[in-house]
């Protein structure tokens, strides 16, 4: 027959323990008699042996903690060993007792988290319908490839002007892929983006290069679709009318050499 | 037209909630298209903080006329949100708010510890709490609370854990600055008391000469 065992969870941990055994003595962490509370969390951890429940490792090492400091404590001042490289500032007591108040400061934190949680449980957000409006039906211009390579020219004419002087190398920071979730996490929020949005934040060649590689690979992957609304406008980028989406990640990881091939011709 | 009342008017027919950004990029728009109309036109070089310190003033202003809703902060995104107290009725028109359970107390802990110290590896967290983090960990991590924002640099270059927007939005927090007594908590430094207190004030020993006079006793016992 399988061992019947209770797992102790009354409390989370030893420190835990701790905390509610100075608790129960009212008087200030900083003040608490530790000799004391090592013999009463000794007199816990045999109780729970007593009912046969399983004591964690770390009420053990606590207990270990507490039973050093107490035999130190036994000893006369002139007789304690000083242990090497020990210094007064690494007094077993304050380490404890550092300890202590901050796990109680966190724990109070968890609790004001906890406050916030049910309160948050009950605040709605206003969500209106949207409003009706004709879907802008007018055709769309297609895009070809040159439209874009002209578009990123300029894009990267600008980056020249303003913030690169060539002189500085930097990481590459960005890979195609991680352009590529970001352009989906955009279009995921919004129905279309223009065209130098996507570029609004990109501080360096490499970065608008890995971005608009990363938009050739999606379009390619029939994900996006590119248009404009009359000749010469902004171009505009879509998700592409829903077919059954292929996964994504990581054919365009392997299909990213040969974008590489597409921009170096 | 006054700043905050337009923000007021795009975030009440909004269908999520906006960042000043958002908003900001929208007071441009309506400036530069074909057909502006002349109100708009001035609104068209508005800056972010203009936005915010627009809509910090509306936030004031609906606070003061006490109203069942109140212009709400989460994430930096603004949006209308009820009061609290009419979460009764609220519940009744939408139904059973679809919110995954409450936090068990660990899970709390753990993520009070992250939100505070991060980027924090998980063997900090333990240290703190005592404990092992690991199931807690994982719930947090599953539930997208908190992710992975690097690596230490230490020996093993352990991941370091960060809290994710979902937290703020959880909790209701404008930013991670919002989180209660954040400059209490964020780098905690427990000084040692002056003149250590621990040992000096009777804290967890008897006075040395309690000691002394118990160790000349000892000889005479054991004789």
């Amino acid at each position: 027959m399988a061992e019947y065992k209770v797992k102790f969870e009354v409390f989370e941990g030893p420190l835990d323990l701790l905390l509610y055994l100075i608790r129960k003595e009212e008087v200030d962490i900083y003040e608490v008699n530790l000799t004391k509370l090592a013999s009463q969390f000794i007199e816990y951890i045999e109780m729970m042996r007593v009912f046969d429940l399983e004591i964690a490792g770390e009420f053990l090492v606590m207990a270990s903690t507490l039973m050093y400091i107490k035999s130190r404590e036994l000893l006369p001042v002139d007789q304690q060993i000083v242990v090497e490289g020990e210094e007064e500032g690494e007094d077993p007591r304050w380490e404890l007792i550092r300890q202590l108040v901050e796990y109680k400061k966190f724990k109070d934190a968890a609790a004001r988290l906890q406050t916030l949680e049910a309160t948050q449980e009950n605040v709605f957000p206003r969500i209106p319908i949207k409003p009706e409006i004709e879907p802008d039906t007018r055709p769309k211009l297609e895009v070809s490839i040159f439209d874009l390579l002209g578009a990123v020219n300029n894009i990267l004419k600008r980056i020249a002007a303003t913030r690169d002087d060539g002189r500085n190398i930097f990481d590459d920071k960005w890979t195609v892929s991680e352009k590529i979730e970001q352009i989906i996490g955009v279009l995921k929020a919004r129905e279309n983006v223009k065209f130098s949005e996507l570029f609004a934040d990109a501080t360096s060649r490499s970065e608008v290069v890995c971005t608009f590689l990363a938009l050739l690979e999606l379009i390619r992957l029939k994900q996006l679709v590119c248009r404009q609304n009359d000749a010469f406008d902004e171009i505009e980028i879509g998700r592409a009318p829903v077919v059954v989406a292929p996964p994504v990640s990581e054919t365009a990881v392997a299909a990213t050499p040969e974008a590489e091939s597409a921009r170096h011709s | 037209m006054e700043l905050k009342f337009i923000l007021e008017s795009l975030l009440f027919s909004a269908q999520k909630p906006l960042t000043a950004r958002e908003l900001r990029d929208l007071l441009t728009a309506a400036a530069e298209a074909e057909d502006a109309a002349p109100e708009a036109k001035p609104f068209k070089k508005v800056k972010d903080a203009d936005i915010t310190a627009a809509l910090e003033q509306l936030a004031k202003d609906h606070e003061t006329a006490a109203r069942s809703y109140r212009l709400a902060c989460v994430a930096e995104c603004w949006q209308f949100v009820t009061q609290p107290e009419f979460g009764p009725w609220l519940k009744a028109l939408v139904g059973a708010k679809l919110r995954p359970s409450r936090l068990s107390a660990p899970g709390l802990e753990t993520l009070a510890i992250i939100a505070y110290r991060q980027p924090v590896t998980r063997a900090e967290v333990e240290q703190i709490r005592g404990v092992a983090v690991d199931g807690v960990m994982q719930t947090l991590l599953e539930r997208g609370l908190v992710e992975s924002v690097g690596r230490a640099e230490v020996v093993g270059r352990p991941n370091t854990y960060g809290t994710t927007e979902l937290f703020l939005e959880y909790f209701g927090l404008r930013s991670l600055d919002e989180l209660p007594a954040a400059d209490e908590l964020r780098k905690i430094v427990v000084e040692k008391p002056p003149g250590l207190v621990t040992a000096d004030l009777g804290l967890a020993t008897p006075p040395p000469e309690q000691l002394a006079l118990a160790n000349e006793e000892k000889p005479v016992a054991s004789e």
